[in-house]
């Protein structure tokens, strides 16, 4: 197997791993990233509504203390406020770089950043009433972001490997990460990746449920590479369910359909989150409305011949306001719901769209497990960041908005510090031949295979596993037995067969290796949802619908090893301001 | 019952590319293509190889030629595409076949590049983000939407004759959203580059590219500007 060298290779072309491959790019340092899709089919790009931030364009006055206020108590206290304070603070300036990239910002009057309101934004502190702080291009903001780094690295030659799958993470002897495995696609070449550095910006996983807003190809690649040798995963019970995912189809709506104006309506025409909401409405938390939503269906008011989802009323916007703020989503409406917003309301169904949990890491990207004491020990060598990590600055339930900030000031905090580990000196001792043959063991063996079970079959059941006994309610008895089921399909998993054991563009193989990413985070999701006795964010159980502060204000890790789950404090100490104080979260 | 014929070629089994025909059980639903292409996987023939990514007509990574015309896979109904009861998938035509319906797209991101798709302006940045009136913006609606699909310089043929010399529709959207964007200040240096008789005077306005492009965009009339600009630099 041929060796390929790098100081620093992100494993990931999205939003996360173009932004940190950019900031090492610039450092001169040799710099890789390795994407499974050419970077800008990776899925930042169907980020629509905008990018949180308090730059104070539409709020002269507005204070990124107060962003640090509403994501503390989006995250229902669990996520961890020196990583808050620091992506709220740092934030603004990650903006400006952006736009002085090129980033087509939509502009208000005075030629500044157009912000929207979204859900869950307030000003002082919660007191002043809604706040406008989604920084936006039109309702394509992912797409004008990504394509804006892509533009960028190519400014600054960053070296591509487009259309090459890391398969596992090699480890020396001293369980320090250096580097992965990994295929070039259109070959079917293997090779090892050698790296001081190894960043995973591999994304989310939503393909683990049947009914996700996600694209085909986010699946937990960076969570099952990690899980397998033995980092854990933190918070992966933190599934977030978008309340507007286009029903029947999944493809998302954005909030800022809501921020713009738009409601929700129950099959009586009523708009239904003034009950659950009186003070935010439509624009509560997406935890808060996705559960009013199923709330609406399960007590008979939802719509259509089945009663199963509920409407988007747009239509008193007027056209002119969706075709210019909301163009994406007229287009998207017409398409795949067969509706035109003009005129009426889109059907939508709560969806899944937001792994919060993820890689446990510090603010500089750093992969963290814990030691015998329960003390973060960093793992030499790796990094995480995007929505594949857990810094975590989303806790039990994500503010729309924070993703694209998360992903944007994170990438480059990794980049950052990669940059002065790399000139202060990293060293690490070489893998031995049976470690890169240890990494290489599953590709092996998959390739050996001569009987199993076909991939999409699987797949199919594994999403079903998960849509049935791990949605937006879940109860104990009903996860255990998910549990179970898991377990009786992982053997089944393991032993995936190619269809097509040809090496040029062997997509069947990419996607048996994806099947067993989607389990490893489907399986850890379902242990630590059953484990967190409590209602917390997105995490709603009927069987314990409180929120208990006593016994979980704090993360979960996931152990693969023995699947074993654990707990790990959350941070309560920001740098510059007071910690906000854990209360009841009402909107 | 739907009959769908794939074009298929791989590199390491077959001489020369061949369709194969398929009867697919849609339950008479008005799916998507892509949809289409994902049941043969699963249920037919898991070696049928593809792109794919977003599924919702944003990421540009299933640009297909489907009875005959451009577009994206996953926007394009059966409704839409099917015609006599037949459909005929094949790869965007005019670029090297890797296997089956994915090409190399190689030079087709050659020539994106060769436009310097990125803003340039050297003067100090101000601390916060430079201004730019809604209407200044506005010059960019139309051109900055754009997703490498590649419909759009496939179904040009002045692109197939020449596409290593020709920026083809989509290099050139990109060209004049950077000329359009008030920010940019290198528009000399870009209309340099572009004024040799290959790389924008090759666009013959047959406006194929108009009619396929899945986004609605219009390269030929962002390349009527940039041609306006070049006239205007020669006189």
């Amino acid at each position: 197997m041929r060796t390929i060298s790098f100081d620093a290779v992100i494993v990931g072309g999205g939003g996360a791993g173009m932004r940190a491959a950019l900031q090492l790019a610039q450092s001169g340092y040799k710099t890789a990233v390795i994407s499974k899709v050419f970077p800008t089919r990776s899925h930042t790009v169907s980020a629509q509504g905008g990018i949180t931030c308090a730059i104070a364009s539409a709020d002269p006055d507005d204070d990124w203390r107060w962003h640090m206020y509403d994501t503390v108590k989006g995250s229902d206290y669990i996520g961890d406020q020196d990583a808050i304070e620091y992506m709220c603070s740092v934030g603004p300036e990650a903006i400006f770089e952006l736009e002085h990239m090129g980033l087509p910002f939509s502009r208000t009057e005075e030629g500044r950043i157009y912000q929207r309101p979204f859900g869950g934004q307030s000003k002082s502190f919660g007191e002043g009433g809604q706040a406008a702080r989604t920084c936006a291009a039109a309702d394509r903001t992912g797409h004008a972001l990504l394509h804006t780094l892509y533009q960028n690295n190519i400014k600054n030659e960053t070296v591509f490997f487009n259309e090459w799958f890391a398969v596992d993470l090699v480890k020396n002897q001293d369980g320090a990460v250096v580097g992965v495995i990994a295929i070039c696609i259109e070959t079917g070449e293997t090779v090892y990746v050698k790296s001081k550095a190894t960043v995973f910006a591999t994304g989310g996983a939503g393909r683990i449920y049947a009914s996700t807003t996600n694209a085909h190809i986010n699946t937990g690649d960076g969570m099952g590479m990690a899980l397998r040798a033995g980092v854990p995963a933190q918070d992966m019970e933190m599934w977030q369910f978008h309340p507007t995912g286009i029903y029947g189809a999944g493809t998302l709506v954005t909030e800022g359909c809501r921020g713009e104006g738009g409601y929700l309506i129950n099959k009586d025409g009523e708009r239904f989150m003034e009950r659950y909401a009186p003070n935010a409405k439509d624009l509560a938390g997406r935890d808060v409305v996705a559960r009013s939503m199923v709330m609406e269906i399960l007590e008979g008011r939802g719509c259509g011949p089945n009663g199963d989802h509920v409407k988007l009323k747009l239509d008193h916007l007027g056209e002119e306001v969706l075709e210019s703020r909301l163009p994406g989503i007229c287009e998207l409406s017409r398409t795949f719901a067969h509706v035109d917003p003009v005129k009426e309301p889109i059907p939508v169904v709560p969806t899944c769209h937001y792994m919060m949990g993820g890689i446990p890491t510090n603010i500089h990207g750093q992969a963290l497990n814990v030691d015998a004491d329960g003390n973060d020990a960093v793992i030499p060598g790796l990094y995480a960041c995007g929505e594949a990590a857990c810094v975590s600055v989303h806790g039990a339930n994500r503010l729309g908005g924070n993703s694209l900030l998360d992903l944007v000031v994170f990438g480059r905090a990794s980049g950052l510090f990669i940059e002065k580990s790399l000139r202060e000196g990293i060293e690490l001792r070489n893998a031995s031949q049976t470690d890169i043959d240890a990494a290489n063991t599953r590709l092996q063996a998959l390739n050996d295979r001569e009987k199993g079970e076909s991939v999409a079959p699987l797949r199919h059941e594994l999403q079903e596993i998960m849509q049935n006994h791990f949605g937006v309610f879940r109860t104990g008895d009903f996860m255990r037995e998910g549990i179970a089921k898991l377990a009786s399909l992982r053997e089944r998993v393991d032993s995936v067969v190619l269809a097509d054991t040809s090496s040029a563009f062997n997509t069947s193989r990419i996607e048996c290796l994806e099947l067993q990413n989607l389990f490893e985070t489907a399986e850890a999701t379902a242990i630590v949802a059953e484990a967190r006795d409590e209602s917390r964010g997105a995490h709603a159980r009927d069987d314990f619908t409180e929120r208990d502060d006593e016994n979980w204000l704090c993360h979960s890790l996931y152990h693969s090893g023995g699947k074993r789950v654990s707990k790990r404090g959350v941070n309560f100490t920001p740098n510059t301001v007071e910690t906000f104080q854990p209360k009841a979260r009402s909107y | 019952m739907l009959n769908v014929s794939l074009y298929r070629y791989n590199p390491e089994t077959d001489n020369a590319p061949y369709m194969q025909d398929f009867t697919v059980d849609t339950g008479d639903r008005d799916l998507m293509v892509l949809d289409v292409l994902e049941l043969i996987k699963a249920e037919y023939d898991g070696s049928v190889t593809y792109r794919r990514s977003c599924r919702e007509g944003v990421c540009g990574s299933d640009g297909l030629n489907m009875n005959g015309k451009n577009g994206l896979a996953c926007i394009t109904p059966l409704s839409e595409s099917v015609k006599g009861g037949k459909l005929v998938i094949r790869p965007l035509p005019g670029l090297p076949v890797i296997r089956d319906l994915v090409v190399d797209m190689s030079l087709f991101y050659a020539q994106y590049e060769k436009v310097q798709p990125y803003l340039q302006n050297p003067t100090p940045a101000p601390a916060i983000e430079r201004l730019q009136s809604p209407e200044e913006r506005a010059q960019l609606d139309g051109l900055y939407e754009c997703i490498l699909c590649a419909c759009c310089s496939t179904s040009c043929p002045s692109f197939w004759w020449n596409p290593d010399r020709f920026v083809g529709p989509a290099g050139l959207l990109q060209a004049y959203r950077f000329l359009a964007d008030s920010r940019d200040t290198a528009t000399e240096e870009r209309l340099a580059k572009l004024d040799d008789p290959f790389s924008v005077f090759r666009c013959h306005g047959i406006q194929n590219c108009v009619n396929v492009c899945p986004k609605g965009l219009n390269p030929t009339k962002a390349i009527g500007h940039i041609r306006g600009m070049l006239l205007n630099r020669a006189t």
